[in-house]
Formats: structure tokens, C-alpha cells, sequence
């Protein structure tokens, strides 16, 4: 399943993509919830009672500021829960 | 017994136009009494409150109201509604399975499922299994969701953050319009000419941009298909994030007006699937058949008591 | 020389005309002000509220058309301005302008009805980064605007107000249009308004950190926009960064219209 988490609004599309058929048998031993600086991440287990990741449900509102720390407008390095990630389970839409 | 159904005040002047028409139903074909498992779905959403009866695997009954102030409330107010048609108590129920914003408040439920999860499994029941893209408009957020032939979700958004493509937008409008929610889709057609939709996303700016609108002379029914449109060219752009696939089912209070649907059918070129029934009750009925697999799984719930 | 600047706003129109600038070296500058305001695109269209702004003002300065060498353009409408000669964008008007007030302003923070950004300058009237939110009303004044609605306060009110809370109660919604449901069963619990102003001002301020956080945060930091007169708005602000002092100009509206006016001149010498 792709689980998108955030929002579009007149600013923008902010989205968080989870692959959790990725996600499930995490190769990276869940280092995104530790990777990210605002510790945005959270594991769970979902309606089809799988465990998985997802963002913590007070940053799905919020992401283009929230994510502003690690997208800086110039300059921009590899995102660290991207990087992270090594099976690729994280995308971001901006 | 008597059951809220409006929270207006005796000696209100002000009309409410935003206020939709509640509905409770129940088929007078069957009667539960005679049926083997019995499940109820309960949906408490930030606007709107829905309880569904499931029996046997198929809808038996639904009531469907505004959501009160507390969600815990609204969850016992939208069973009753049913207890009152059919003479069904909790006693004579096998399991309940709460969804929604307020799934967590549902204080007689065994199990809280989320909402993407029912919605895929109640469109699934109402449009078929050839159903694969969902898009459901809520009172505050959009859905858009693509589902397999079992109804299992396999990609999803919700978008709560903005109520622009949700009804909270629409109800915006119809009261700066003052007209009522139930007859924007019709009058939205009753112009000599369409109109390009509202530039604004912000359902802020767009009210500002209809004022103005307005005050450059363009009639109410003009500014509210400009509205329409906008709102179905904005769930569109949220429903191209997972992409569309045949077999689109809308889901949803907006779903019951044309003026966004049969615009959101022209953008896309797609038919949604049509049903018969209620479009708002697609997240409690599929609590509900979550509820007949898990009792065919794990056997009955013993029932829980209605107040908390 | 006589240059003008026009900031097409959301909402209104400004104008700046500058009369013997001497850009290069200490400024002997005269400005003069006007402002126009039109609901969009109510009352007026964009051109015919920009031909009208500019009309008055060279009125009020006793001028003609003619008489003005260069008009320069700036804010989301600036297409919009039929007789002007150029358009610079809002980072530049903005970084310019602010300068001319703070030649130390490294961040430029501009906050208006209807959108709010961070410019990074460098120290040279210059823009050379920028990250903005647009087109949504929870990161800009217009946020703040709805919600003092909802209190019944006046913006001027709603700013002090909010001066008067030490609380810190955190908003759920994002949305304006949620954020109004909060702020109503905020008032109906009983909440003081002091506080309600604050968590609203606070959550602003916080999305506009985040933005400039996006270009850096260097001192001296100047806000410009129609927000520097909300002192409430303000304050938040400063929390929200972490600075010790912002600069405020004097005539916060108008900072992009006179950037405009100024490199406007700047371009003629």
C-alpha cells in the first residue's frame, strides 16, 4: 500500500509518501524514526495488521513548515529520513 | 425517548443554509430478528454521524445525523436513531466497529478501524468489486483512495488540513450565498453560460473573490457554478496524486450534489459508479462488514453498554 | 528626477513617488505617499484601481504624467500596471526598499493580508534568497484578520490583547476556516480572549519562522508588511526566531512600493 500523508492547500503539495509493502520487512532496522530531526515518524500497526511506519498524526497538517528545517530554499542536502530509508520507502512530493 | 436531532436554538431568526437533511432508514423487507450475526458500524465525523446495521453481510439499517458536540454523544444518538426504527438493541448485536475522527470516542465499540480502511470496504459493497478509485468528500477532509476487488486499500491520501474540496467549503459559500446546501447543485446549472472556476483555492480568498463577483454584477447561481467548478477541479488535482482508475465511486455528503459531481465527471472523463445507497454512510457500513468478518473470525463480542 | 513605485497588492494598491534620489552615496530622498484600497476584483479591476492610485498621488504632488522619468512595478498584480515602464519582483522591491531604512537588514521578513516570506539580503539592498507561502490564508495576515472577527476585537485590539496573555495555548486547525470552529468553542469555553489572541498571533508567527527559516535567520532582521502594526503579531515573532530585537519601518505598508521607486531611479542614473 501506498499510505501518502499530508495535504495539498493554495500554497503548495505537501506529501510524505510511505511504501509500506517496503516498509513492512524494514531492511534499515526503522532508522527513519530516529533519523528524522523532528522525530515526525512513528511505527504502528495498520487496519490489515501489519506493522508499519506513518507520520505522527500532529505533523500531517503542518509538513511545509515542520519539513522547513531540512529543506533550506538553496543549498539543499539529501533529506535525512529519505537517506535513511535505505529499501526506499519514503518519498517526499516537494 | 427522543433524540436530538438540530442544535438550534428555540426563537433562531437566522436561516441556516448550510444545514443538510437527516436521514434514518431501514429495510422493512427483513427483519433482524431472524438474522445470524448482527454488526454495527459506527462513523463519528467531525460534521456528520453515521450508524449502520449490517445483518448477515448485507445493510440492514442506517441513521445518519449531524455530529453534536461530543463525539461520544453522537455515537450513542446515531445507534439509537436505529434502536427507535427497529426495536434492535446492543443486546442483540455481535460486534461494533468504530471510524472516524471520533472512531476513538465510540464508547460501546469493540474495535476502531480507520476511515480510509471502511471507506474502500463500504464503496466496495455499494458500487461492486470492480470499484478501484474512491474519492470521498467529507464534512472536513477529501479522501482519495484506490482499492483492490476485496475492498483493501492499496493507495491513499486524506487531506484535513484545508477545507477547500470539503463540505465545511461548500457550507462556507451557501451561507455567504444564502442559498441552501440542498439546492447549489441545481442552481448551478441555471446559468446562460458556465464560468470559469473561482481562482482562489483558500476557501478564504475564494469567498473574498465571490464578493467581489457578485459586486461586479454576476448573478448568485454563476458564482456558485464558478464555486462547483473550482471545488471539482481542486479533488480532482488530489485524486491525479494516486491517479484514476475505472471504477470511481464518490462517497461522501457532496456526493449528493450534482453541481460538484457532474463537474468532476467532465474534468475526468469517467462515469462514477451510481448507487442507491446513501453516499454518506459508506464509512460506517464498512466498520460494520469489518465487524461481520471479525466476528466469523473470532466469534461474537459480548456487548458493551451504550453510555461510557 | 521623479520615479514611482507600485506595489500591487492583494487588496490594495501602493504608491511611492521619489524625487531627487541619489542612490549611490548619502540619500537626499523626498517620497511621498498615497494609498488606494480596492476589494479584487470587487469594486474595481487591477488596472483601472492602479490608474487611479497613481492619478491621485501625482495630484496630491501637484505633478503630470509626463514629469515622472520611470514607474516600476511590483506584488502579484504588477502585470497588471498598463503605464509601467518595468516590474521587479517582491523580493527585490522588498530588499531595496527595507534597506533604504536598515542598510544592515540581512533578513527581510514581509507579511501582508494575504501572503508572508523571508528575503535574505546582503546588506546591499540586494535579494539573493527567498522562501514564501502563498495563495493560503493561514500564513499571512488575513489568518489573524478572521480570527479578531471572530473575537469581535478590531486588529489593533486583537494585537494588544494578546500583549496582555504569558499562555501558550496550541492551535489544532491550520486551515483559517477550521481555525474559526476552534476560536468559536475557545470563546464558548470560556477562554480569555488575551489568550486567544496569542495562540492565534503565535501560530502565525510560527508558519512565518518556519518560512525564513528556509533562507536563515541573520541579524539584523526587518519586518515589513501591513503585520508590523499588530505589536502582539510582532512579539510572537520575535519568540518564534529568537532574536533579540526586529526593526520596524516606519511606513511598513509602502517599503516594496519605495524598493520599486528606488531601483526604478537606480536604473535611470
Amino acid at each position: 500500500m501506498i499510505a501518502n500523508y499530508g495535504y495539498k492547500d493554495g500554497s503548495g503539495e505537501y506529501y510524505i509518501s510511505i511504501d509500506t509493502d517496503k516498509c513492512i520487512s524494514c531492511e534499515a532496522g526503522r532508522a527513519c524514526l530516529t533519523a528524522c530531526p523532528k522525530g515526525m515518524f512513528e511505527s504502528m500497526v495498520d487496519d490489515y495488521d501489519d506493522e508499519v511506519v506513518c507520520i505522527k498524526a500532529e505533523f500531517r497538517r503542518n509538513l511545509a513548515y515542520d519539513c522547513a528545517g531540512c529543506k533550506p530554499s538553496t543549498g539543499r542536502a539529501a533529506l535525512p529520513c529519505m537517506t535513511a530509508c535505505t529499501p526506499a520507502a519514503i518519498k517526499h512530493s516537494w | 425517548m427522543s433524540i436530538e436531532t438540530t442544535n438550534s436554538s428555540a426563537g433562531e431568526v437566522k436561516p441556516e443554509f448550510w444545514r443538510w437533511q437527516e436521514n434514518c432508514w431501514a429495510d422493512e423487507s427483513k427483519d433482524w430478528r431472524s438474522a445470524k450475526v448482527i454488526t454495527v458500524g459506527i462513523d463519528v465525523g467531525s460534521v456528520s454521524s453515521q450508524c449502520v446495521i449490517v445483518a448477515d453481510g448485507e445493510l440492514y439499517a442506517y441513521n445518519s445525523m449531524r455530529t453534536g458536540n461530543n463525539s461520544p454523544d453522537s455515537a450513542a444518538n446515531a445507534f439509537k436513531g436505529v434502536e427507535l426504527k427497529t426495536g434492535l438493541t446492543l443486546d442483540d448485536v455481535h460486534m461494533v466497529v468504530g471510524t472516524g475522527y471520533g472512531r476513538v470516542n465510540v464508547p460501546f465499540s469493540h474495535k476502531a478501524i480507520t476511515e480510509i480502511a471502511c471507506h474502500a470496504r463500504g464503496a466496495n459493497y455499494m458500487g461492486g468489486n470492480s470499484v478501484r478509485t474512491i474519492l470521498d468528500m467529507g464534512g472536513q477532509d477529501c479522501k482519495a483512495i484506490h482499492c483492490d476487488d476485496k475492498g483493501k486499500v492499496t493507495n491513499f491520501l486524506m487531506n484535513d488540513k484545508c477545507a477547500a474540496g470539503t463540505g465545511r467549503g461548500m457550507e462556507v459559500i451557501s451561507d455567504l450565498m444564502q442559498i441552501p446546501i440542498a439546492e447549489i447543485g441545481a442552481r448551478s446549472f441555471d446559468v446562460e453560460e458556465e464560468p470559469d472556476a473561482v481562482s482562489s483555492i483558500c476557501v478564504v480568498f475564494a469567498k473574498s473573490e465571490a464578493l467581489g463577483l457578485l459586486k461586479a454584477g454576476w448573478s448568485k447561481n454563476k458564482v456558485v457554478a464558478a464555486y462547483c467548478q473550482a471545488m471539482a477541479e481542486r479533488v480532482v488535482s488530489l485524486l491525479e496524486r494516486i491517479g484514476v482508475e475505472e471504477g470511481f465511486f464518490i462517497t461522501g455528503g457532496i456526493a449528493k450534489n450534482p453541481g460538484v459531481v457532474k463537474r468532476i465527471e467532465k474534468i475526468l472523463g469517467i462515469q462514477a459508479v451510481s448507487t442507491k445507497i446513501d453516499s454518506q454512510i459508506a464509512g460506517a457500513l464498512g466498520a460494520a462488514l469489518f465487524a461481520q468478518t471479525l466476528v466469523q473470525k473470532q466469534g461474537p463480542c459480548k456487548p458493551v453498554a451504550l453510555a461510557a | 528626477m521623479i520615479t514611482a513605485g507600485i506595489d500591487m497588492g492583494s487588496r490594495s494598491v501602493k504608491v511611492v513617488l521619489v524625487e531627487d534620489a541619489h542612490v549611490d552615496g548619502a540619500p537626499k530622498l523626498k517620497y511621498i505617499v498615497r494609498k488606494t484600497h480596492f476589494m479584487f476584483p470587487g469594486d474595481l479591476d487591477a488596472d483601472v484601481a492602479a490608474d487611479k492610485a497613481f492619478d491621485t498621488i501625482l495630484e496630491s504632488a501637484g505633478l503630470n504624467r509626463s514629469q515622472v522619468d520611470a514607474v516600476y512595478a511590483t506584488g502579484a498584480g504588477r502585470k497588471m500596471v498598463n503605464f509601467a515602464t518595468d516590474s521587479v519582483t517582491e523580493m527585490s522591491a522588498g530588499a531595496k526598499g527595507a534597506a533604504y531604512f536598515y542598510p544592515s537588514a540581512r533578513t527581510i521578513v514581509d507579511v501582508g493580508a494575504e501572503e508572508g516570506r523571508g528575503i535574505k539580503a546582503d546588506g546591499d539592498g540586494k535579494a539573493i534568497d527567498f522562501a514564501g507561502n502563498e495563495k493560503c490564508a493561514a500564513g499571512a495576515g488575513s489568518f489573524a484578520e478572521t480570527m479578531s472577527r471572530a473575537l469581535q476585537l478590531s486588529l489593533k485590539e486583537f494585537g494588544e490583547a494578546s500583549l496582555r496573555s504569558d499562555k501558550s495555548i496550541p492551535m489544532n486547525a491550520q486551515c483559517t476556516v477550521f481555525a474559526e470552529s476552534e476560536v468559536v468553542s475557545l470563546i464558548h469555553s470560556a477562554t480569555p480572549k488575551e489568550d486567544i489572541a496569542k495562540a492565534v498571533l503565535d501560530a502565525v508567527a510560527s508558519r512565518v519562522c518556519a518560512m525564513v527559516r528556509r533562507v536563515g535567520i541573520e541579524e539584523d532582521v526587518v519586518l515589513i508588511g501591513g503585520m508590523v502594526h499588530n505589536p502582539g503579531f510582532v512579539s510572537s515573532l520575535k519568540n518564534a526566531m529568537g532574536v533579540e530585537q526586529i526593526k520596524l519601518p516606519d511606513i511598513p505598508e509602502y517599503v516594496s512600493a519605495l524598493g520599486c521607486a528606488l531601483l526604478a531611479a537606480e536604473a535611470k542614473n
